[in-house]
């Protein structure tokens, strides 16, 4: 029997949904008239399922009697589909279901608790009912497509539904497939490689083709499948680990491994010369660089991207995304617990106007709701504070939001690495396997066009985070007492790569038919390359299992034998008593074959940039602090969990009444202990327009003076790369690339910062057909720097708020013509320019002389310079703290040419930070700072910015206006 | 008598559990984290405890809603030791989920024979919402607010809006002393009006203990202040400790 249950609002109580709907439809474009009403409702079927037991289900599960009434009826009931009686008028009745196989994790949390009141084997699914008046159908199908469902996981339904029963899959023949290769031209590969959505290039085709010749047979499908997961950039990263000839204005230079000879290079050599005192743990090998933390424990941290699935659906990518790099500190070494979460978004404009998006693209407000909400409710769920993030505005992100999510964690010293041993078992534990997420890693090397949509729905999933909890609970149990030898996450390609990377030194046999499935008429190639989510596998050796399998059962994980490390070099895998494929694991590893890629790289001409001479700026800073980039991100930050585990000590909103923007967060991983965790970021894709070395270069510099200007030691700051590219196959899009490698590089040596882990994500293009042309959209270069830095005693860290009345404020670091991608510039619309550089030597010396003065507590505040430069700061610090400043624009030290009020107000040369010192700390700061330090102004009560030059005042503002301007461009 | 037994209950998707088992530890007690699915295996485990603690988190996703499933897991399978336990004179401390779950226990007395009085529901804003509050106590019986006029903490939830069936009964539990803590605004005056009553709730209720003052759910959360580094505002000065540490020490305390 099946049935349904719609849950509405009591009578007494507003319908927030509906009213929410409406806003979002009104200020989309829809009718004024539109009116909702909404319900959420559950598809229940069950053996004999009666009314009386529908009725109990309801009042002591599904339905909250104080706030809600049910209405159910089997399915076709008209009870169903009536409008209710809070809506006047005639209705269409929109219904929104997730797709057959999409992760329903209410719906699998509602069967068990409908099973604990003694319903057998309850199947449920879940939708929601959407009443629409005031509108013909067409437009209730047009804010059904654009504003209730997303088809690429959900269906909706105009009208009653006609599902008659919930049951999926069928069952599963087995049969053998083999695919022809041999005798196919170059073209005919080509098309084999993009319509069986392997994505491999000709050469590695070419590679394969030989292989099996020389075999004498043909691959089976597993086997085609394995080499292209295995070759995809997304798990090797053959574009930037590859060969590369590269040419820029200094010459040419060759790579056989770009980054191995750019930034792992750099790391190396940073240990080499740190010797004895070296604190790199494990670096760019296991899923997360590790670094030393106390006596006990290491520190891990990851930053991964999850930009295609959010393209095409922002909820569920974002979702998973986190959830993704959660399971890489998971299986880091035998398991970092997750401490803490940072996330950094790359969106176009949310105010741009629906009609001139190009076909296939969400509405870049909806992307951005969506990938919060996926944010929010994995972490949360999780228990993982969110700490720290950014998110930026172009427009170029329209057909491609990027989304970065990072996790950092903790682990003991002597569980930091790694190693299966010839005879374990592979056990797989967590979330079963399902037809979800089928060829994410592959498709992650194609570029998006407006039918990915179509092509690709099965590379996007929901995630389901409390199966994810559960396996955290049981691993860092299983991990204390010693029951494997090693651990992975299953990312993309799923079993293929974890089972496969695992088993690189040994060999594995795999036994496909154990894995559990989500539902049955999975072929044995799906269960292989299938991305479902929230599972690992373990190397468990034989007389551990038992201990292994009963921990994981008590608290509700399966863990499942799947197959062993064989000492045979080979991946061999059956499903049942069939060899369904074999493969060398030098062939899956270093079978590739080689590519040289051309890169070239010409910066632009440096055109002058002539900034507005004006008698007032004021205007200026207001439309800088109301910029997207600039502006208030509260509304994010506050629907994200950032004291959970209670070891907050800086939290992303600082100040009297906490809505200033901090520059870094700070928490404690260890609730006994005083040691300090600092977690910020840098990036700015504008300089990267004018230079993408610089652009890296003030990226890096920026991450690590967020983490100086908490209180961070400069000395104990690790940072991640993350690249966001567009096609790296056009020669001068991959020499922009490798020109920010370059330098972060030699930036890294001489900051003596080392790179400990990153990810790249290139292809960031989105084409679509506009008047028969091919229209391309590529993303601006991306680089994101995310750094980990320490603090000895949480005790010294600073706040940028203004603090007191009567002190004074310094400004470290001399200041440049360097308005080129400044903000400035945007908010004047001028171009050209010098894009912010950075003097590593320097830097470092100014970094230690700040960190000496903040630990020695003669700072009371303190706020880095960046985008809006010193004016920006400034303000920020006067309203987060309700006190006025006065500076004196005359005393801002200048270098070299182009010294204009402009430049010294809102430049944005690096390296700079405005510190706030009591009276009595003054000389002490001084010395301190080494001559680095310029009185610039005072703190005042009058809660006013007032910045003097020597004709009057240039800027001057009451801080509420200033404030006003920071928060409502996203006050949500 | 010695250091009193807390037993924290974890659950799959509980994961307030090792900062809540923390303060308790500083309050003085001792402490134990049990999976529930020990707990219905062998429900008598609770006898061994003086105190026990659902911490916060989201136990089961809180799908279908918040601390429905872990609520009636408890309501249907542990019913007598809970009994038990709270007839016993022991304390039953529910925070944000473990709030959410209490309510839907029966062990908070807050259903009749038409069911229940109150509940948790979605905040206005419709979604999770994280900021420090301030609240003004009235004690009453409740041992865990004994000595606390007003106090700071952090909330974090999506579903913690206080709704009672109607205002009969709102009244009838704010005259018994139950609706033992109340958002003010940040000045300490009332109403607290958005955001400092962060969800909406009736009364700008935030906690509330049953007839006996010895079980207590709020949605704050109290294991999130047991020392001044964790105040959004410690790097101002003139905050001296964890407030929210004293809700611990009083459940301890009253087994000395």
């Amino acid at each position: 029997m099946l049935w349904e249950v719609d849950i509405h609002p009591a009578a007494s109580q507003a319908d927030r949904a509906a009213e929410r709907l409406i806003a979002s439809a009104r200020a989309a474009g829809y009718s004024e008239n539109l009116q909702a009403a909404t319900a959420r409702s559950f598809l229940v079927q069950g053996e004999h399922l009666g009314e009386a037991e529908l009725q109990r289900i309801c009042d002591q599960l599904l339905c909250d009697r104080v706030v809600e009434q049910a209405v159910f009826a089997p399915v076709g009931d008209d009870r169903l589909v009536a409008t209710p009686e809070r809506l006047t008028g005639d209705a269409t009745l929109v219904q929104v279901l997730p797709k057959p196989g999409v992760m329903d994790p209410v719906a699998l949390s509602a069967e068990t608790a409908i099973a604990d009141l003694g319903v057998e084997r309850p199947l449920v699914r879940t939708l929601n009912k959407y009443w629409l008046t005031g509108v013909d159908a067409a437009t209730a199908q047009s804010i059904s497509d654009r504003l209730l469902a997303n088809d690429a996981i959900e269906q909706a339904v105009l009208g009653p539904l006609s599902v008659d029963h919930l049951d999926a899959g069928g069952a599963y023949e087995f049969k053998l497939q083999h695919v022809q290769i041999s005798g196919l031209d170059d073209a005919a590969l080509m098309r084999l490689s993009k319509e069986g959505q392997l994505y491999l290039q000709l050469a590695e085709m070419q590679t394969i083709q030989r292989y099996f010749a020389d075999l004498g047979r043909e691959p089976t499908d597993i086997e085609l499948e394995t080499l292209a997961q295995t070759w995809s950039e997304h798990c090797s990263h053959k574009t930037l680990a590859g060969r590369i000839a590269y040419r820029d204005e200094n010459g040419e230079r060759t790579f056989d491994n770009m980054l191995k000879e750019t930034i792992f290079a750099a790391t190396l050599a940073l240990r080499e010369r740190w010797g004895d005192d070296d604190w790199c743990v494990s670096i760019f090998k296991d899923n997360a660089g590790i670094v030393r933390f106390d006596d006990e424990d290491n520190i891990a941290f990851k930053v991964e991207t999850h930009n295609h699935p959010s393209a095409l659906e922002p909820y569920g990518g974002a979702n998973t995304g986190l959830g993704g790099v959660i399971r890489d500190t998971l299986g880091t070494g035998l398991g970092a617990k997750p401490v803490c979460s940072t996330d950094v978004f790359c969106f176009a404009p949310p105010t741009a106007d629906a009609a001139d998006l190009p076909p296939g693209v969400l509405h870049p407000r909806r992307v951005m709701q969506g990938v919060v909400e996926g944010v929010r409710d994995y972490g949360n769920r999780m228990g993982i504070p969110t700490v720290n993030g950014a998110v930026y505005f172009d427009e170029r992100y329209l057909g491609n939001p990027l989304v970065y999510c990072g996790n950092a964690g903790i682990i003991p010293r002597d569980k930091s690495f790694k190693e299966p041993l010839p005879g374990d078992l592979a056990v797989a534990i967590g979330g079963r396997t399902g037809r979800d997420g089928i060829h994410g890693a592959t498709f992650s090397s194609a570029e998006l066009t407006s039918e990915s949509e179509d092509l690709s729905g099965g590379a996007v999933q929901i995630g389901n985070a409390i199966e994810e909890k559960r396996v955290l609970d049981v691993l860092l149990q299983a991990r204390d007492r010693g029951l494997y030898t090693a651990v992975t996450d299953c990312g993309a390609g799923g079993f293929s790569s974890a089972v496969g990377e695992m088993g690189e030194e040994i060999g594995a046999e795999v036994w496909l038919e154990k894995a559990p499935l989500k539902y049955d008429g999975l072929s044995y190639t799906e269960i292989w390359i299938s991305e479902a989510q929230e599972r690992m596998v373990f190397s468990v050796p034989e007389e551990k299992l038992e201990e292994f399998q009963s921990l994981c059962g008590s608290e509700g994980v399966e863990a499942i034998v799947i197959g062993r490390y064989t000492p045979t070099g080979n991946l061999l895998l059956k499903y049942g008593d069939e060899v369904v494929g074999e493969l060398p694991m030098s062939l899956l590893h270093d079978g590739r074959p080689p590519v040289v890629r051309q890169a070239s790289y010409t910066p632009a001409p440096i055109e002058p940039l002539n900034p507005p001479d004006k008698a007032d700026y004021t205007d200026d800073l207001l439309k800088i602090l109301g910029s997207l980039n600039v502006a208030s991100k509260e509304w994010v930050i506050r629907q994200y969990d950032h004291e959970v585990q209670g070891g907050s000590v800086v939290k992303p909103l600082v100040g009297v009444k906490s809505d200033g923007p901090g520059d870094a967060a700070v928490v404690r991983p260890k609730l006994a202990s005083r040691r300090g965790m600092v977690i910020s970021c840098g990036m700015n894709p504008r300089y990267g327009d004018l230079d993408t070395g610089r652009m890296a270069a003030s990226a890096i510099d920026e991450a690590v003076r967020n983490c100086v200007a908490v209180g961070a030691d400069p000395t104990r700051i690790a940072v991640l790369d993350n690249f966001c590219w567009g096609d790296c196959e056009k020669p001068e899009t991959l020499g922009s690339l490798v020109r920010a490698a370059i330098t972060c590089h030699d930036l890294s040596l001489e900051l003596e910062t080392p790179f400990v882990s990153g990810k790249d994500s290139l292809n960031n293009e989105f084409s679509y057909e506009s008047d028969g042309q091919k229209q391309t959209i590529a993303i601006p270069p991306s680089l994101l720097i995310s750094a980990m830095g320490q603090v000895a005693d949480v005790e010294s860290c600073v706040t940028m708020d203004l603090k007191q009345a009567g002190n004074a404020l310094y400004l470290i670091g001399d200041t440049r013509d360097e308005l080129g991608g400044s903000h400035f510039a945007l908010v004047n619309n001028l171009t050209g320019g010098a894009a912010p550089n950075v003097n590593g030597l320097a830097a470092r010396e100014t970094f230690l002389a700040m960190h000496r003065a903040i630990s020695g507590g003669l700072v009371r505040s303190c706020h880095d310079l960046s985008e809006g430069g010193l004016a920006a700061a400034a303000a920020e610090m006067a309203f987060a703290g309700e006190l006025g400043a006065q500076i004196d624009l005359s005393s801002v030290p200048f270098a070299g040419p182009g010294d204009t009020v402009a430049t010294r107000l809102f430049s944005e040369t690096n390296t700079r930070f405005l510190c706030e010192v009591a009276p009595e700390n003054e000389a002490a700061f001084t010395v301190a700072l080494g001559g680095r330090a310029a009185k610039v102004g005072v703190v005042t009560e009058d809660p006013k910015l007032t910045i003097e030059s020597p004709g009057g005042a240039v800027v001057s503002a009451p801080l509420d206006q200033l404030k006003a301007a920071w928060k409502s461009p996203l006050a949500w | 008598m010695t250091a009193p037994n807390v037993l924290v209950l974890r659950s799959p998707g509980a994961n307030c559990d090792v900062e809540s088992a923390y303060a308790f530890e500083l309050a003085g007690a001792k402490t134990e984290s049990i999976h529930i699915r020990r707990l219905l295996e062998n429900p008598s485990l609770v006898d061994d405890f003086q105190i026990l603690c659902l911490p916060g988190g989201f136990s089961y996703g809180d799908d279908v809603s918040a601390g429905r499933v872990l609520g009636n897991e408890v309501r249907l399978h542990l019913a007598d030791a809970c009994n038990r336990f709270k007839e016993a004179g022991k304390l039953v401390l529910g925070i944000c989920n473990g709030f959410q779950v209490l309510m839907k226990t029966g062990l908070l007395d807050v259903d009749d024979d038409q069911g229940p009085l109150a509940t948790l529901t979605l905040n206005d804003s419709g979604h999770f919402e994280a900021r420090w509050v301030r609240m003004a106590v009235e004690p009453g019986e409740c041992v865990f607010l004994q000595g606390l006029s007003d106090i700071e903490l952090p909330v974090a939830h999506a579903e913690g809006k206080f709704v009672a069936r109607d205002q009969a009964v709102f009244d009838q539990l704010a005259s018994a002393g139950r609706l033992v803590l109340r958002y003010t605004a940040a000045d300490g005056s009332s109403p607290a009006g958005y955001p400092a009553n962060p969800n909406g709730a009736m009364g700008d209720v935030a906690g509330v203990c049953d007839s006996t003052g010895r079980v207590f759910g709020l949605m704050p959360h109290p294991e999130r202040f047991v020392e001044h580094t964790q105040h959004p505002r410690w790097t101002r000065g003139g905050i001296d400790g964890g407030v929210g540490l004293k809700v611990f020490e009083n459940a301890v305390g009253y087994f000395r």
